[in-house]
């Protein structure tokens, strides 16, 4: 084993159990089932309620804040349990989170809003 | 998941100097980085594609339906929207699922597993670029199935998604207003040969750095550093390209 002793080798201390591993598989699992539920649930609606149909009418405005908000959920799962952020410290949680999340809203909401002056001027 | 995240330390030990306040490696640290920085840029490419879809919003019919742009499915010529990019979603998602049973697998030590997860990762990656180059293929090809005649390619070159034609030959809306310059269709498909193809990249290039880690755990490289951290590394970068992968799917199929 390669052990430094100028650096703490957070790595070594990320070793969990067997038991603690049976929970954490059956956590990936449950997640699993969850994405894959969701993501045929987009399909199926996708399918059945075509914006070519629905354009312009309340349904698809429903569908589609449906869409996003089931988006996120998907993300946030990923996020949060995939990619481990969820079991990582507070403070680099939000790191990572808030600037990203600040920035990207604020993107949105310019962007959009010029395109519709753009939209309407063409 | 770390030990070391969920221990209880006081801020002024934490902060302290000596250690990292987030009781996080360089290398992970580093990865997080970088993963911000590419968020930044796939971001960026689809509140593009928000606003050219948002430009055009004058007009409604004017953007194609995206749950009819790709109706394809192999073995068939029968018209199956979303099938085909709903298989596609389900293999990312399974193969990131393959890798974070392989990074859990590290963390017990279980090269034997970790192999045999990471192995399976490298497989699904393989089998979504394949399926890539198979939309990709069908979609260039247009409805005369030959990808070397661009004339006809429906996608680039009209918007197939309003058959309604006027005895001028003009494009019309339902209630019959004449349609002009309606650029949606191109639009739209540029958007999604570069965000797509961008994404198809990071996949690919995912694929490549998978292998190369799977040949070192294999070697045993990981066993005698004492860790498989490096299998957590790349496992942020593949769950990366599948949660990209999430908002590709609905802002190009679904929306």
């Amino acid at each position: 084993m390669l052990e430094r002793d100028d650096i703490i080798e957070y790595s070594l201390h990320a070793h969990h159990s067997e038991e603690e591993g049976k929970k954490i598989r059956k956590k990936i699992v449950f997640v699993t089932v969850l994405l894959s539920i969701i993501t045929v649930v987009e399909v199926l609606v996708g399918v059945f309620f075509s914006r070519y149909e629905f354009d312009g009418t309340g349904t698809w405005m429903a569908i589609k804040y449906m869409y996003l908000g089931l988006t996120l959920l998907k993300a946030g799962y990923i996020v949060m349990v995939f990619m481990h952020l969820g079991d990582e410290r507070k403070n680099i949680r939000w790191m990572i989170l808030a600037p990203y999340i600040a920035f990207v809203l604020y993107l949105i909401f310019i962007a959009l809003d010029e395109a519709v002056a753009v939209g309407q001027a063409m | 998941m770390s030990a070391e995240a969920t221990k209880a330390i006081e801020p002024k030990v934490l902060w302290g100097g000596g250690r990292s306040p987030f009781s996080l490696s360089y290398g992970k640290m580093m990865m997080w980085f970088f993963l911000i920085s590419d968020a930044l840029t796939f971001g960026g490419l689809l509140v593009s594609l928000g606003f050219a879809r948002h430009a055009a919003m004058e007009n409604e019919w004017s953007w194609p339906s995206s749950d009819q742009v790709f109706t394809h499915f192999p073995g068939t010529h029968a018209s199956l929207p979303l099938l085909y990019v709903a298989f596609m979603t389900f293999i990312l998602i399974i193969s990131s699922v393959t890798m974070v049973l392989a990074v859990e697998a590290g963390h017990r030590m279980d090269k034997k597993k970790v192999t045999f997860w990471l192995a399976l990762t490298v497989v699904g990656g393989l089998i979504f670029v394949g399926s890539q180059v198979w939309e990709w293929s069908t979609f260039i090809a247009g409805p005369d199935g030959n990808i070397f005649t661009w004339d006809d390619n429906a996608t680039l070159k009209q918007n197939f998604f309003l058959p309604l034609l006027d005895s001028a030959g003009n494009a019309i809306t339902k209630d019959g207003h004449i349609l002009l310059g309606t650029e949606g269709p191109q639009a739209y498909a540029m958007f999604f040969f570069f965000i797509t193809g961008f994404h198809g990249f990071h996949v690919f290039s995912g694929v490549v750095i998978n292998f190369i880690i799977l040949l070192n755990v294999m070697k045993g490289t990981y066993e005698k550093r004492g860790h498989y951290e490096m299998v957590e590394k790349v496992g942020l970068y593949w769950h990366f390209v599948d949660l990209v992968w999430v908002f590709v799917f609905t802002f190009y199929y679904l929306l």
